[in-house]
Parts: C-alpha cells; structure tokens; sequence
C-alpha cells in the first residue's frame, strides 16, 4: 500500500526540483534575452574636418576624459588608471588609435554603440565605472567629433588590463540585470521652453560633464541618482560631492554667473568680503577640465546650475552629549589658535595679501567647514593641499596637512570647533569620524 | 587741564584704544605674497625652511639639489614613489611650480643642529662607514661617496645630499627600493644597487649615516667629470614636460 504513494512522493519532488531549476535558468536568462547587443548603426555625419576634430577636443576636455584614461605618469589616453570602486578595481582603456590594444579598429558606429549603448568593440556590456549613463545623452554628432579626435591621437601600444571585480559584479550576466534596472540609453533633448544657453549648460552638465557621477551621490549599487544633484561621498576617496540643491552646500542659484565661471575657469572665486575656491578632486576637474572650456560653454554651465531646483537645508540636530561636545569646542579652540589662527585669522577671517587676494579661505561662515557629512573639513585638516593651478593662478597656496601633528582627537576637536563657532551650529565630529574620512585611495 | 579732564580724556583714549583693538581683531590674517607663503604646505613636515631634523621621519629638503627635488616631485606625482601624504599633495601642481619649489629649497643653505649619537656597535658603524666611503668591490658595491659626493653632500645636479637624515627614513627607503615601492627613471641605478645590499648592510650604513654631523655649508658637490659609477636614468634630470 505505502510503496505507490512514495513512487509519486518522489515524483513530485524530482518535478519540483526541475521546474525551479527551469524557472531559475529563465530569470537569470531573461536579463541576457531583455538587454540585446545594439546594431552597430553607420553615422550620416560627414568626413572628419578640422572643425570636426577641434569640436572632439574641446568636448574631450569636457568629458575629461583623460583623468580616467591615463595611467599614473602613463601617456594621455593611453589607458591603464586603475579606478577603485566598492565593487573591486576598474582599469581604464587605451583610447589611442593603436591597432592591437587601442581603438584602432573601431569605427565612428562602434564608438557611437560604446558611448550610446554602454557597449564594446564586440558588443559586451561595458562596467559603468565609464559613465555611459550620462555619455548616452552625448549626440551622434558629437560622438562622431569625440572619436575624430581620438583618431588623431599618437597610436600608442598599452593592452589593457582586466577589470579586478569581486564576482559577480563583472559578469555579463549581473551588468545586464543592472542595466535593466538603472540605464535606459537616450539622447539629451533640449526643453523648447528654455533658452539656447540653458540647454547647452544642461547638456554639458548631464552630458560629456557627467557632473552627477559625484555630485548625485549612489545608491547600495552604484547607480547614479537622475540627475538629483543631491550630493554624495565619492565612494572609496572619501571626497564628499556638495549638492547643487542646497544653499548650506554647493547651491550656486544666489551665485552671479559670473561668479560661477570665475570659479570654473579659475578655481576661485575672490569677492572683497569672501573667498570660495574648490579642492580635492573638483580641483583636479577644473585643472584638467572646465579651465580650458570656452567661456561661452562655461557660461550655459553657470545658467543652467543656477536654474536647478533647491531644498531647504536639514535643521540642526539637537546635540546627543552637549557637555562633551562642550568640552571638544573648548580642546579646538587653543589648537585653533595654536596652529591654524596664523593663516586662518583669530576668529576665522581668513589671510590676506597685502593687495587684498586672499591667500587662506576665511572660516567662519563657509559652508564647505559646515556641510554634512564633514569628510571634506576633515580631509582638509589631515591631508592639507593646493588649491587648483589653473593658467589664472599657477602657483597656488598650499595648506600643511595636519594628520602628522595632531591625533584623530585633536583634528574632530578642531573639526568641532569650527563647525561650531562664529555662529555656526553644525554637527560636531568625533574620533571615529575622522578615523573614517581621513584615508581613501588617490584613484 | 583739570583733574577731570584728565580722567575724562584718558577714558576717552581708552575706549579708542578697545575699539581699535575690537576692530583689529576682527580682521583678517596679514600673509605676505611670497614662496614661503604659498609653501607652507611643506613645512610641518620637512620643518620650517625645509630643515627637518634627523630625529624623526622625515627628510629634510633645504639644500638638496633643483634636479633631485624637482625629480622627486614628478616621481611622487608619475607614481615612481608612493606616499600617500606627498602624492595628494602634489598630484594636481604644474610642471613650472615644481621647478620653482625644486629651485626654492635647494637655494636654502642652512645650518643643522648635531645629530643624534649612534646606538649601535662600533663594528656596525664601522661597517656602515666602509660602504659609505668605500663600498664593496668584490659585490659590485660603489661607496655612496662616488656618486653623493666626497663629502656625502650631494653631487649637481641631480644626486641628493645623504646627511642629516633620520636613520628610519634612510632604512625606508632602502626598504622600498627593494620591494618597489619607491623608483626612480630607467636605469634606476639605485634599486640596483639596495637589491645588492644586505639586511645587515642597510642598517649598518643608515645608522652611520645619520650619526655625521652635516657640514656648514652643506653644498652640493659640483657635477662629476668623469663618468659615475653607474648608469643612472635621473641623472641629469630629463627634459621637462
């Protein structure tokens, strides 16, 4: 009597088994099936001229594209920088039009296909450590015109070297799930509503200036906000990217445009009552990129940040431990005074030049010392720096870097007390804070 | 004047006098616009002036060669040289800057307080003098003479001073040389040379040389006339990018 009810027992378990094998095998399939390989599609776009080409640099300086694709002291464009993520290491491509390891055998189509479509000579998903999330919105004409000039670049031989990713995030299978999940390819199109030098801001920014890959901050994994401009810590430098929606952070809608290009073109921007100047990795992208756009160009960049949308900024915490936060701001305010007042001025003033320049930012009432989180105040203190070196100010004061003369204590002391004095009300820093934000990886 | 007027005029004078002190107070830093100034960047480290002192970590930079530093700088900047420190600071400064700090502290001639004493044996410092001023002929070993100088003071105009070194820096480097973290441009006569020392060598050697006192002036040799020891791809400094 039992032996016929176990045969179908075992049946249905064996069934069972299968069709969710079947049933696993079709989803981890479908993302394959749902994400194609695009057609390569041939451009109307006519023969190179040199408009052409001189059009491809400038939108390669806009794009800067060379921070990504040139090693440490290797030849421009010649590929070979490691970039760290959460997710392993990412090496960039040779872009030279060397045969065997650059783009010599690429075509204007297959070029198009990797910036459009975020594919491969061979039509393999690409990782989008290159942000084609935002190059999709770069115009077939103006793919044509990058890869132009790419064409008249020195060949140079450099094979590239294999992407360090932890599985799965490298395999085909996971790129197109997330594909699916955070790209959809699509040319930028211009709002009639708006002027021609909105427009042309708008596409330089969330185009070739692919401006949200730091400042839009990423989600758990590392899909970039659309265009949220919200702010987010550069994962693994420990950078943190103001948002451009925020008056206490990176807003500029109060800016003048002139202001805006001032501090694109220069790295600074020098008013007689203040002194804003970028550092860490913006500092790199004026000196490699938006120093040498044209001032036109800069200028729709300064109309369209000012036009974005803006949130109020978050009310101050209550403090969790004030007696304690009391007594840090005490601790911060005679290191203040024994190591930072000299240039910084007694109540955070700042220091001029005799002709009235200012050679260290004043403190007290700069919102980069009380922007949340306070990574960028702390690496300022730890690791010191140059502001930018552009052709307007090639030989920029530098500030010492702290982390060999205070502890982490002394530097959340001095964080704190300047984050709450001279009328401020930020949220204090901690030792753990500055023990999480002081390092990260130059890349 | 009566008596109250006196009073009267010196409390007027001493409210000025507050309202001045208020204001000036209230004003910012005066900076000079000088290379000092804009170089203050380095010197928490390498000491004011550049004269760090044999006691710590950090080597001191005044008075080393333009070719050296202005090398040092690139190699920092290219990758050649890894310390997280130097290369964050450097990493975004123009090749004509680099020149001009090269130029800056090597113009400075300073003088230096006596080193620290030696803790070791006099065997091992004995040892550590013969590689310095005589080398290793039988291990293909040159004295660090034939290329830093007779007096270890550098060579123009490109080969560093090696005195006034903490001992620590000195073994650091040497360390690095061997495993790659520290390069210099092909041939990188240098790594040639740690990879043929021993680890008895390095400690011998660093801790001579950071017991010698620095000479006043501690110039640089003038460059070579004849031919160096060893081929060295730093030497002279190549053409700026």
């Amino acid at each position: 009597m039992t032996r016929p009810v176990r045969k179908v027992r075992l049946w249905a378990w064996l069934l069972g088994v299968a069709a969710l094998v079947a049933l696993m095998s079709l989803l981890l399939a479908l993302p394959l099936v749902l994400d194609r390989e695009q057609a390569l599609q041939e451009s109307a776009s006519a023969a190179a001229t040199p408009q052409t080409i001189e059009r491809g640099r400038v939108l390669a300086l806009a794009g800067n594209c060379v921070a990504c694709h040139t090693a440490r002291g290797g030849v421009p464009y010649a590929g070979g920088r490691a970039i760290t993520t959460p997710f392993g290491t990412v090496y960039a491509g040779n872009l030279t039009p060397d045969v065997a390891t650059g783009l010599g055998r690429w075509t204007a189509a297959h070029f198009w296909r990797a910036l459009h479509h975020g594919q491969g000579f061979d039509g393999r998903r690409l990782v989008p450590a290159f942000p084609y999330t935002e190059f999709t919105r770069i115009t077939r004409a103006d793919s044509d015109a990058l890869f132009a000039y790419l064409r008249t670049l020195p060949a140079t031989m450099q094979a590239n070297r294999r992407q360090e990713l932890r599985w799965p995030y490298g395999t085909q299978q996971a790129l197109a799930s997330w594909r699916l999940l955070f790209f959809r390819a699509g040319e930028f199109q211009p709002d009639a509503a708006q002027t021609a030098a909105w427009n042309r801001g708008a596409y330089l920014v969330n185009g070739p200036g692919h401006c949200v890959a730091c400042h839009g901050g990423r989600n758990a994994l590392g899909a970039t906000a659309d265009a949220g401009f919200d702010g987010g810590l550069i994962p693994t430098r420990n950078w943190y990217a103001p948002a451009f929606t925020r008056a206490g952070e990176a807003s500029v809608a109060a800016w003048t445009v002139d202001d805006i290009v001032s501090l694109l073109k220069t790295g600074a921007v020098q008013q007689a009552a203040a002194d804003f100047r970028v550092i860490g990795p913006m500092a790199e992208v004026v000196m490699r990129s938006t120093q040498h756009l044209p001032d036109a160009d800069l200028r729709a960049m300064a109309v369209y940040l000012k036009s974005l949308p803006q949130q109020p900024d978050p009310a101050p915490e209550t403090l969790r431990e004030p007696g304690l936060v009391a007594q840090r701001v005490q601790q911060g305010q005679s290191l203040y005074a024994d190591h930072c007042a000299g240039c910084h001025g007694t109540a955070g003033e700042g220091g001029q030049l005799p002709d009235g320049r200012w050679a260290a930012p004043p403190l007290a009432g700069n919102r980069r010392v009380t922007q949340e989180p306070a990574a960028n105040l702390v690496r300022a203190i730890a690791l010191g720096g140059f502001g930018a070196a552009t052709q307007a100010q090639p030989r920029p004061f530098g500030m010492p870097p702290f982390a060999h003369v205070l502890n982490e204590e002394q530097m959340a002391a001095v964080a704190t007390f300047l984050r709450r004095s001279w009328g401020a009300r930020a949220s204090p820093v901690d030792r753990q804070d500055v023990a999480r934000w002081r390092g990260g990886s130059d890349e | 004047m009566t008596r109250w007027q006196l009073v009267l005029w010196t409390l007027v004078w001493a409210l000025v006098c507050m309202a001045w002190a208020g204001a000036a107070q209230a004003e910012p830093a005066r900076l000079e616009d000088s290379l000092t100034q804009r170089l203050a960047a380095c010197t928490t480290c390498h000491g004011k002036e550049g004269r760090a002192a044999p006691d710590g970590y950090h080597p001191r930079i005044a008075g080393k060669p333009a070719g050296y530093l202005y090398n040092q700088l690139r190699n920092f900047q290219d990758g050649r040289r890894r310390y997280g420190a130097m290369v964050s600071l450097v990493d975004s400064l123009p090749d004509a800057y680099l020149h001009e700090i090269a130029e800056h502290f090597a113009a400075l001639d300073l003088p230096y307080a006596a080193p620290p004493a030696a803790r070791l044996d006099a065997a091992t410092l004995a040892r550590g003098r013969r590689l310095a001023l005589q080398g290793d002929t039988a291990r293909q070993l040159p004295a660090c003479a034939a290329c830093h100088g007779a007096a270890l003071t550098g060579q123009q105009p490109a080969t560093p001073g090696l005195l006034g070194l903490p001992r620590d820096y000195l073994i650091g480097q040497l360390g690095a040389w061997v495993n790659g973290q520290r390069r210099a441009l092909a041939p990188d006569c240098m790594a040639t040379v740690a990879q043929r020392l021993s680890g008895d060598d390095v400690t011998a050697v660093a801790a001579w040389l950071a017991s010698q006192p620095v000479p006043s002036p501690a110039r640089a040799a003038p460059a070579a006339q004849s031919p160096p020891p060893m081929v060295c791809g730093s030497v002279p400094p190549r053409v700026p990018r």
